[in-house]
């Protein structure tokens, strides 16, 4: 059962949509035993990492991720779902995150328009099967005005360009993390999806 | 490098499409989730819907042709038009919005921008604005007036510039300007009034009203300072195709997804 985590944000329907559009059914939760008893987990985002570390704590999810994610099952991390796996945010003060990711979420630089909203070309640093079907730079939408600087720099996979180059795809195991919402990325976002899922339906490792 | 955005307009109306030329002769132009599939495919970087009607039996309406589009068309969607509680902004969003649009109620309590942008996130909240040039100022200064979508408009007190600069610090993640001079006028966008906003505000510019031709877009981004280009006419009479204005503006040097 492919498992969407609900935890109050907005863009869920979107989420689900896109991968009925592939096909695959999802169930929708905010219970840690479905958390838990997951076989693809998906935890999408919009909006700051602290509220969404505030409300994955209200609902004592935080336990039941890092353990389905210590298990090596299938994980998606999506925007904010990407960021609250890290260390911790710079995002209105010093917040703890889920600390899967060793290093922190720091605000994208002054000089530009700050969020970065629109479509970005993706740079694909380290082949993977993720990216299958879907050329080197191609344009992804983002929305975000902080972005994650992992320690270990092994753990990018793609990378994007906005007044510095900064991690758009984080690949760690079964676990794939994208900055960008490949849900509202047209036909390119729908392949990552499909990838993601093709692999972990699959059983397989991602990696 | 970001490109810019080619964004069609829908101004809906009891669920069809409408456009109209300085919002009066409203023509019928067609199903909305059915243009919006076809934008999509066309390239469209996002899609936006303004809901013009004003009557609130009609809002249920608008929900659904969200939720039906959303279904269906996998880019960001903007909804706007009649918001004017928190609430409003939820059933929308959940509907399937990826942003919303408030103008009059922003003006009539600039907090709602603050509440949604902390309930929803920033990026969620776009300011609409609608602005009119003062006439025979120099320099050049635009009022801002509300009600413009059930038509007429309304004047305020309110300095297009400062008010784009307060709504940013009041939450405000993008800010759509719409001139009331040039709109559905097809004779180009206020590009004073573009490059006034977008030089003195942190977030995305989207250009509104007055597109004619793919030039006219070239400039609200080159010397308006756009991020992104708003459009209805040209894309809906199929005067131009986004297909065919994205690669006039990617032969000029505009960053462009194609």
């Amino acid at each position: 059962m492919i498992t969407i985590i609900d935890y109050g944000a907005g863009n869920l329907r979107s989420v689900v949509n896109a991968i009925a559009r592939l096909g695959y059914q999802t169930k929708i939760t905010s219970n840690a035993d479905d958390v838990l008893a997951a076989k693809v987990l998906i935890l999408p985002g919009v909006g700051a990492a602290g509220d969404t570390m505030a409300n994955l704590n209200r609902l004592q999810l935080t336990g039941p991720i890092n353990q389905y994610i210590s298990d090596g099952k299938p994980f998606l991390g999506i925007c904010v779902g990407l960021q609250v796996l890290f260390t911790g945010t710079e995002e209105g003060g010093w917040h703890d995150c889920l600390d899967i990711i060793p290093g922190k979420v720091r605000r994208l630089p002054d000089g530009q328009k700050i969020p970065h909203m629109g479509w970005n070309q993706v740079k694909q640093v380290t082949p993977h099967p993720i990216f299958e079907g879907i050329p080197d730079e191609t344009n992804f939408y983002f929305v975000h005005s902080y972005y994650v600087d992992p320690d270990d720099k092994a753990l990018v996979a793609g990378e994007t360009e906005y007044g510095i180059t900064f991690c758009s795809v984080i690949t760690h195991g079964n676990l794939v993390a994208t900055q960008f919402h490949p849900e509202r990325s047209g036909e390119a976002g729908l392949r990552i999806y499909n990838n993601f899922l093709k692999l972990a339906m699959a059983g397989k490792e991602v990696i | 490098m970001l490109t810019k955005r080619i964004i069609p307009c829908l101004d809906v109306k009891g669920g069809r499409v409408v456009k109209g030329v300085r919002y009066r002769d409203l023509q019928d132009a067609g199903d909305p989730v059915e243009l919006a599939a076809f934008y999509n495919e066309q390239g469209a970087d996002e899609i936006v819907f303004y809901d013009i009607t004003a009557s609130s039996d009609e809002r249920g309406i608008m929900q659904e042709v969200v939720e039906r589009t959303a279904d269906q068309v996998f880019i960001p969607l903007t909804v706007g038009g009649g918001l004017r509680t928190v609430e409003d902004m939820r059933r929308m969003l959940e509907s399937g919005a990826d942003k919303v649009s408030i103008n009059t109620a922003a003006v009539q309590n600039p907090h709602l921008i603050t509440e949604g942008a902390e309930r929803f996130g920033s990026q969620c909240i776009i300011l609409g604005m609608d602005a009119k040039r003062v006439p025979d100022v120099s320099p050049p200064r635009w009022g801002v007036f509300t009600h413009t979508g059930t038509g007429g408009g309304r004047p305020t007190n309110l300095d297009a510039v400062e008010w784009a600069v307060q709504a940013v610090t009041l939450g405000a993640g993008e800010i759509v300007v719409n001139s009331i001079d040039a709109d559905g006028t097809q004779s180009g966008y206020d590009i004073e009034l573009l490059h006034a906003i977008s030089t003195v505000v942190t977030v995305p510019v989207v250009a509104s009203g007055g597109a004619g031709a793919p030039e006219d877009l070239y400039q609200a981004l080159v010397e308006g300072k756009a991020d992104a280009v708003l459009a209805a006419s040209i894309f809906h009479y199929g005067t131009y195709s986004i297909q065919e204005v994205k690669k006039y503006l990617a032969a000029k040097g505009i960053p462009i997804r194609i």
